[in-house]
């Protein structure tokens, strides 16, 4: 049984008197896409922020291959082989897509292997019709796969999504949901998400937050079938 | 012992003027995150202002104390109106405006009043203490900032305004949500800000000289002091300008003023490497 | 190697070649100083358009390059080294001003804020050094009045052999024109396309993997020791430099060169410089018009209304043949999305 890719031990946040995340244990294996859900202010975002390093936990560990990568700096976590994506798109606005491409595969390779590694991700996720336009002037889902591509061209490891599948429309999340699942096929995932129909195109295995912590864990049939997971989605009252 | 007391009025003066010249800028820029270049110009126009008052024969009281605020107040709220309301949430935009505005003040001050410096007496005699002397003007310094800062806060904690200013400063958006014109409220903002660096040039007019350039040696201690502060006017303000202004004086005290100054500098930037947001960053959250 | 390089490189070398047969000295001269102030715009315009540091003290590396200079040569007598110190030195003092804030990540604001109290603050420091005793070696720093009888730069070696002025004149037009297709190449290798990316986005460049601090801390570097080279070669050209080459007033200049010509490019705000230091100097000979009054007059017209500058303007009409590199749609670092830092 080999180390699991992304670990926590008892990660906490604490926000002044709010605490965002409370002792979580989290564990991903190679290879696997887990799904991280759960209502709004469950900590999942937060969660997010700790494993990409963008905020230091108040206590635990978050450990990449048996690594204490804790309190590193985002571009140190990042060179390890954690590729993300925000939940706000993150994208060179001034650059074109195939120019925002470079700038990922350039750590990566030397001249003319960077371009071909480029050219390769905008074959790979069908950039081709926008990828010499500014990025600024592409429509949402646009972006949103061209950042797909910029974090795949970053040649990582493992790669974190926070709502790959926000404000777009239907076509656009069915064509995302294909395309991470055809990611996976080469790389581990973790995806934040709220939307439920998305969630059940991709997810195999889900991990549910409530207030801080983990609620359920299981695949995608048990924690919809777990009553905690409907109470705290429907809310208690309704339920009662 | 009369050598520490005259020593100590020191300290507390060096404190009470980094207190004074840095106020208007904190408030401003601790409400409306904008960095106001043209401060040190606001100020020597108030200096001018008193320093013409005087020379037509108004009290010096007067000239000092009423003249400049609300000299400088009217000219705040002009530049509010044309230029800085044009630019609300482009910070870079509005100091190089700023700064634009102050190289022309300078300029016009220049122009209208010739490069020699002007004076104002100062209206306080010394006051002995044992052997030595005590500059009364400086103790009077000393009580008018202090009576000023409690001014502020009197007037931020209590009034209505004051209210409706702490609010828009913490949440704009939801403060305009909630009805409060906050255009209006940024407008009486500046004006404030203005009106207090009008203040600070005209108490200081009769201790450094008037001319149109002075305004450089005071904007680098005020800013430096603001930056320090961090984003809460009030607290911010007096520690800064007590941390930094010991520091000045000790160093003063080692060489000369112009060495003071730096050692002022290299605080500030050693302090911002460790508190990115300033002191009220990191102690004092929230309040004032 | 496209055509608007082309064409800067061959009115460049054209200028190199014909100036000197053709104008007499005094015009010589003016231009000479023109080409110096252009290495000065060149600086700022690849640290403040490409790279996003808004430095507003740059006359503190221009000032302290200046004043290296002079210190080293009147001490060692030969300029070769001066050189070298006065280009190494404000590099030096950037790196080290750069450490302490980017690693601190603080806002734009406080970067201008803190680069301009830096250069104020140097400013004070030498006015106030007149008085024997303010020395270094054999050199009297001399306050506000300056230091006089700076020996010109000389061919390396060889101290007897100072430069003339048509000499000093290829000189400069030369590191100019050096400078110029150095930045040019340098932005368009890997670090300097990242350099451009941290611009754009400071948070996704971290997120691959690169350093944006010392990406910024370099670059900051490198503006600096440019600065500094501007101001050795202003020190040797006039043989004098005073406490100004410091001043508030040099520095909203360097910004004045870059708002006017159009932050974005390399090019605008050399042509800013010549065109603002031509007017500048024509403001001088007169005596109506204040030239602080005229400098701060334009920096509030340009921020207000033309914020692209005159360059991208004139080339948005004209296409882009004039322009090497991409042109900018806004003013560096859209100030909105540094809300959250301040």
């Amino acid at each position: 049984m080999s180390a699991p890719l992304i670990e926590t031990r008892a990660l906490s946040m604490h926000f002044g008197g709010v605490q965002a995340v409370r002792a979580v244990d989290f564990a991903l294996a190679e290879g696997e896409l887990r799904c991280l859900i759960g209502p709004n202010g469950a900590g999942k975002s937060t969660f997010f922020k700790l494993l990409t390093g963008q905020i230091k936990p108040t206590g635990g560990q978050v450990l990449f291959r048996g690594t204490d990568i804790t309190g590193l700096e985002p571009h140190q976590i990042a060179r390890l082989g954690i590729g993300i994506k925000t939940q706000v798109p993150s994208v060179f606005n001034g650059l074109t897509a195939r120019e925002n491409l470079w700038i990922a595969a350039a750590r990566h390779h030397r001249g003319k292997a960077a371009t071909a590694a480029v050219a390769e991700q905008i074959e790979r996720l069908s950039l081709g019709k926008f990828a010499d336009k500014v990025v600024s002037q592409l429509a949402h889902g646009q972006r949103q796969w061209a950042e797909l591509g910029i974090v795949l061209c970053g040649a990582p490891h493992v790669i974190l999504l926070d709502e790959p599948a926000a404000g777009m429309t239907e076509d656009e999340t069915v064509r995302t949901a294909e395309l991470i699942r055809e990611i996976n096929r080469t790389h581990p995932l973790i995806v934040v998400e709220h939307d439920m129909a998305f969630i059940r195109m991709i997810a195999r295995r889900i991990t549910v937050f409530d207030r801080g912590k983990i609620l359920a864990d299981g695949d995608v049939e048990q924690v919809f079938k777990d009553q905690a997971v409907r109470d705290v989605y429907l809310g208690r009252e309704a339920a009662a | 012992m009369e050598y520490a007391i005259v020593v100590g009025v020191e300290f507390v003066y060096a404190i009470a003027t980094l207190a004074l010249i840095s106020l208007g800028l904190a408030i401003v820029f601790g409400m409306m995150r904008i960095i106001n270049l043209a401060h040190g110009e606001f100020m020597v126009m108030g200096s001018y202002a008193a320093t013409v008052a005087v020379h037509h024969g108004v009290n010096v009281w007067i000239s000092i104390l009423i003249v400049p605020p609300i000299v400088v107040g009217l000219i705040g709220m002009v530049v509010e109106r044309l230029l800085v309301r044009h630019l609300y949430g482009r910070m870079v935009e509005t100091m190089l405006a700023t700064w634009g505005l102050s190289l022309f003040v300078v300029g016009l001050l220049t122009t209208v009043f010739g490069d020699t410096t002007e004076g104002v007496p100062t209206p306080l005699r010394g006051i002995a203490v044992g052997a030595y002397q005590v500059s009364g003007y400086s103790l009077f310094v000393i009580g008018l900032t202090v009576v000023t800062m409690l001014g502020m806060y009197a007037l931020l904690r209590s009034t209505r305004f004051g209210l409706l200013a702490r609010g828009t400063m913490q949440n704009a958006d939801m403060a305009a949500a909630l009805g409060t014109d906050t255009s209006k409220v940024y407008a009486v903002t500046f004006t404030l800000g203005a009106a207090l660096a009008g203040f600070a040039g005209g108490v200081l007019a009769p201790v450094s000289g008037v001319f149109p350039s002075i305004g450089g040696s005071y904007i680098g201690r005020a800013f430096i002091t603001v930056i320090g502060g961090g984003a809460a006017p009030l607290f911010g303000t007096a520690s800064a300008s007590t941390l930094f202004g010991i520091i000045n004086q000790i160093a003063t005290f080692a060489s000369n003023p112009v060495y003071g100054e730096v050692a002022l500098l290299l605080a500030a930037i050693v302090l911002i490497r460790a508190m990115p947001q300033g002191i009220t960053g990191r102690f004092f959250r929230g309040r004032l | 190697m496209n055509l608007g390089l082309a064409c800067i490189g061959v009115i460049g070398v054209a200028l190199l070649v014909a100036l000197p047969a053709t104008l007499d000295l005094y015009e010589l001269l003016q231009i000479t100083l023109y080409a110096i102030l252009g290495i000065l715009a060149l600086s700022l315009a690849f640290i403040w358009g490409y790279g996003g540091i808004l430095c507003f003290g740059h006359s503190a590396f221009f000032g302290l390059g200046a004043y290296a200079y002079a210190v080293a040569v009147i001490n060692l007598g030969e300029s070769t080294l001066p050189l070298l110190i006065a280009i190494a030195l404000p590099a030096a003092l950037a790196a080290g001003l750069g450490y302490f804030m980017f690693y601190a990540r603080i806002s734009d604001v406080y970067v201008g804020v803190i680069t301009l109290t830096v250069a104020l603050i140097l400013y004070n420091c030498i006015n106030s050094t007149a008085g024997p005793e303010y020395h270094i070696g054999e050199a009297l720093l001399g306050g506000f009045n300056g230091i006089p009888n700076i020996p010109s730069l000389n061919i390396p070696f060889r101290p007897d052999a100072q430069l003339e002025p048509e000499a000093m004149f290829v000189l400069s037009m030369g590191l100019l024109l050096l400078t110029y297709f150095g930045l040019t190449a340098l932005l368009a290798t890997r670090f300097g396309r990242v350099l451009v990316a941290i611009r754009e986005n400071e948070q996704r460049v971290e997120f691959l993997g690169y350093d944006a601090r010392l990406h910024k801390l370099v670059a900051f570097a490198i503006g600096g020791g440019l600065a500094g080279l501007a101001g050795c070669l202003f020190a040797a050209w006039g043989n004098y430099v005073s406490p100004t080459a410091f001043s508030v007033v040099q520095s909203a200049q360097i910004i004045i060169w870059l708002m006017v010509g159009g932050a974005g490019t390399l090019i605008g705000p050399v042509i800013g410089c010549f065109a603002i230091s031509w007017l500048t100097l024509k403001i001088g000979t007169q005596q109506f018009v204040n030239a602080n009054v005229v400098l701060g007059a334009i920096l509030l017209v340009f921020v207000l209304l033309v914020p692209k500058g005159i360059v991208p303007l004139l080339s948005e009409r004209l296409g882009s043949w004039l322009l090497s590199h991409r042109r900018l749609t806004q003013l560096p670092r859209n100030a909105a999305t540094q809300e959250s830092k301040a």
